[in-house]
């Protein structure tokens, strides 16, 4: 892999650069302690030291609401016009971010290609960068703390550098544009990278272990510990709206109100809503929060592991984050492990 | 703008494409057989399947619902769907008349191993609309009828005026190449003259060899448990009962997750499951 320096001095003037690969998006904040992914016009407006934003960068391909088709009563449904062709640089995104993206990418690929999804995926650059976890930060057990693709250029803070990896031809144009602002790896730039990569590595505070929760899934299918889960869930679907990784969706016909045109949306769903399993007739497969609760640890840490093989699960602690109830993940995993030991 | 010209754009699977409703013909107290056509001719004689598969059927302004396809791949041209009015799309759908335009997309799912079914004995129990799956089955193996051993039917509803496609089942009764076991909970017309009786009571009418014999069950939820007693009775293996599943379905391609079971979607992986998927993947049935 091509790897370059940037002085931190020179940032600036590189995110100037990025600018005519399309239009820039980065972390920036929204409220006292909250942060978004958002369009900045420079760096001033860039929070370089973040944790994690509201939302995931899942935003910018699977919309929280989307038109899939427009219809009317005498053509049936049509493909919405298409989205102008422009491209988005998106800087500052965390490794845990694009594993998320990895994920989806699975999830909308494969026999049927989500269209909406991948076209907006090729409109954007991932121009990634290196982070300090916090005390909710477990990506380092779900193996999603560093990543080698999916960007098209990496920073890692090496002190008064970042040192930059290059993943993909995008990339190298977006360096080679700017070729005067970077210089060639040296011996202290290697070892500061090492330095850094144990203390992020010493830096964590949350772990899950993931090695054959699979079978102890299996194992405590009928644990209390669901119950008390299912207890404290309020079933307002935050985790899912927030997570990386969570995908679905439920689709609706609005019409207009000529009564004869209309669109067909869809938009993000949550398996912890009451009305998430319920078929027409009223029969609800899953009636029990507890359930619900259930569903959504098993897709994400059994069913996906036997799926894709791997879980869906990016340590990125949204879900504990922004809990009203305080549900937090590790603390679930651990109980379920724990109780075998008992 | 010549870079939508250049390479090929994956076909959105969405798009639900024009589709005619062709006749409709009332069944039994809100439930219609829809006989449906594609518009472009082309895609209406090249449309195949196989019996067990489903379609999205989209109402226009209303919304989308996933349909089993209730005809057999073996008389091409239109599909028919057994629908109950039960939801906001089934009530739009009977408010539709014939030459009216819907969407349909599909066809999805696994539907039925026929290439694994094919030199063995069809058992086909179904109760209620669980006929509507099994119904295309059933015409795939009488129209392919020496491709299969003995084809066994059994169908409950609760009294005769409840039995969909009861004409057309009751005329299967003297064919000698199909037995066919209609039973109804109860009769008070007291003109019913083939069983009375759940289901279950069938098997006493029927000589079953599990090991050359495939179940496919279609039915409620009760239904399932009970037959499953009697199949497992008689040491029927598991991975030969086959079994037709309902979910919510929002995308039928394995996207919006909601018709997912323990780590399987019903859309793709099913609709159709054996006993053995069943046992391990939890709240299956």
């Amino acid at each position: 892999m091509r790897i370059v320096i940037l002085p931190k001095e020179n940032l600036a003037e590189f995110i100037g650069h990025l600018r005519s690969f399309g239009e820039l998006h980065a972390p920036t904040k929204r409220g006292e302690k909250s942060l978004v992914f958002a369009p900045v016009s420079d760096l001033s407006e860039i929070e370089l030291n973040y944790t994690r934003t509201i939302l995931p960068l899942k935003k910018y391909f699977f919309k929280a609401t989307d038109v899939m088709f427009n219809f009317c009563a005498e053509k049936g449904y049509e493909l919405p016009v298409e989205e102008a062709d422009k491209k988005y640089v998106i800087f500052g995104v965390h490794p845990c971010e694009i594993h998320g993206l990895k994920i989806l990418d699975l999830v909308f690929g494969g026999k049927y290609v989500d269209t909406y999804y991948f076209a907006r995926r090729s409109k954007v650059a991932i121009i990634g960068l290196d982070c300090i976890p916090d005390d909710l930060c477990f990506c380092r057990s779900t193996g999603t703390d560093f990543v080698d693709t999916g960007f098209d250029l990496f920073l890692s803070d090496i002190g008064d550098s970042y040192l930059v990896r290059v993943g993909t031809s995008l990339g190298d144009d977006m360096v080679r544009a700017a070729d005067s602002l970077f210089r060639q790896v040296k011996k202290e730039d290697r070892e500061a990278y090492k330095r850094n990569s144990v203390q992020r590595r010493d830096s964590f505070q949350a772990e899950i272990q993931l090695q054959d929760l699979p079978g102890i899934m299996d194992l405590e299918y009928e644990s209390h510990v669901w119950e008390e889960v299912g207890e404290k869930c309020l079933s307002c679907g935050i985790c899912s709206m927030v997570c990386p990784t969570c995908y679905c969706y439920s689709v609706f016909d609005e019409l207009s109100l000529d009564g004869n045109t209309g669109q067909r949306k869809r938009i993000w769903d949550s398996c912890l809503f009451k009305d998430y399993a319920l078929v027409a007739g009223g029969h609800n497969f899953r009636a029990q929060r507890s359930s619900r609760v259930k569903n959504r640890y098993f897709h994400k840490q059994r069913g996906f592991v036997s799926q894709y093989g791997r879980p869906s699960c990016v340590g990125c602690g949204r879900c504990k984050a922004y809990c009203p109830a305080g549900i937090d993940i590790v603390e679930v995993i651990s109980k379920l492990r724990s109780e075998i030991r008992v | 703008m010549s870079n939508h010209c250049s390479g090929v754009r994956p076909e959105n699977p969405y798009l639900p494409h024009p589709a005619r409703i062709i006749r409709t013909l009332p069944q039994i107290p809100d439930h219609q057989l829809f006989q449906i056509r594609f518009e472009k001719e082309q895609m209406a004689e090249s449309f195949t399947y196989r019996p067990g598969q489903f379609v999205m059927l989209s109402v226009i302004g209303t919304g989308e619902a996933p349909f089993s396809i209730s005809s057999s791949p073996t008389r091409p041209g239109n599909i028919e769907l057994c629908v109950r009015r039960i939801g906001h799309v089934t009530d739009a759908l009977f408010r539709l008349r014939p030459n009216a335009l819907v969407g349909v997309r599909g066809p999805y799912g696994n539907g039925f191993p026929i290439e694994k079914l094919e030199g063995n004995n069809l058992l086909l129990v179904a109760g209620g609309l669980g006929m509507a799956p099994l119904r295309s089955l059933l015409w795939y193996a009488l129209d392919n009828r020496s491709k299969f051993n003995n084809v066994t039917l059994m169908y409950g509803a609760k009294n005769p005026d409840d039995m969909l496609f009861k004409y057309e089942l009751l005329n299967l009764i003297d064919r000698a190449d199909v037995k066919c076991l209609l039973t109804v909970d109860t009769d008070e017309s007291g003109i019913w003259k083939a069983h009375v009786g759940v289901v279950t009571t069938l098997f006493g009418h029927a000589e079953i060899d599990p090991s050359n014999t495939y179940a496919a069950i279609c039915g409620p939820e009760i239904m399932f448990k009970f037959v499953l007693n009697e199949l497992l009775k008689r040491n029927f293996p598991k991975d030969r009962i086959l079994m037709s599943l309902e979910r919510n379905m929002q995308c039928g391609v394995g996207k919006c997750g909601h018709c997912m079971v323990g780590y399987k979607y019903t859309c793709l992986d099913g609709p159709i499951f054996t006993y053995w998927d069943a046992i391990n993947l939890p709240e299956m049935i």
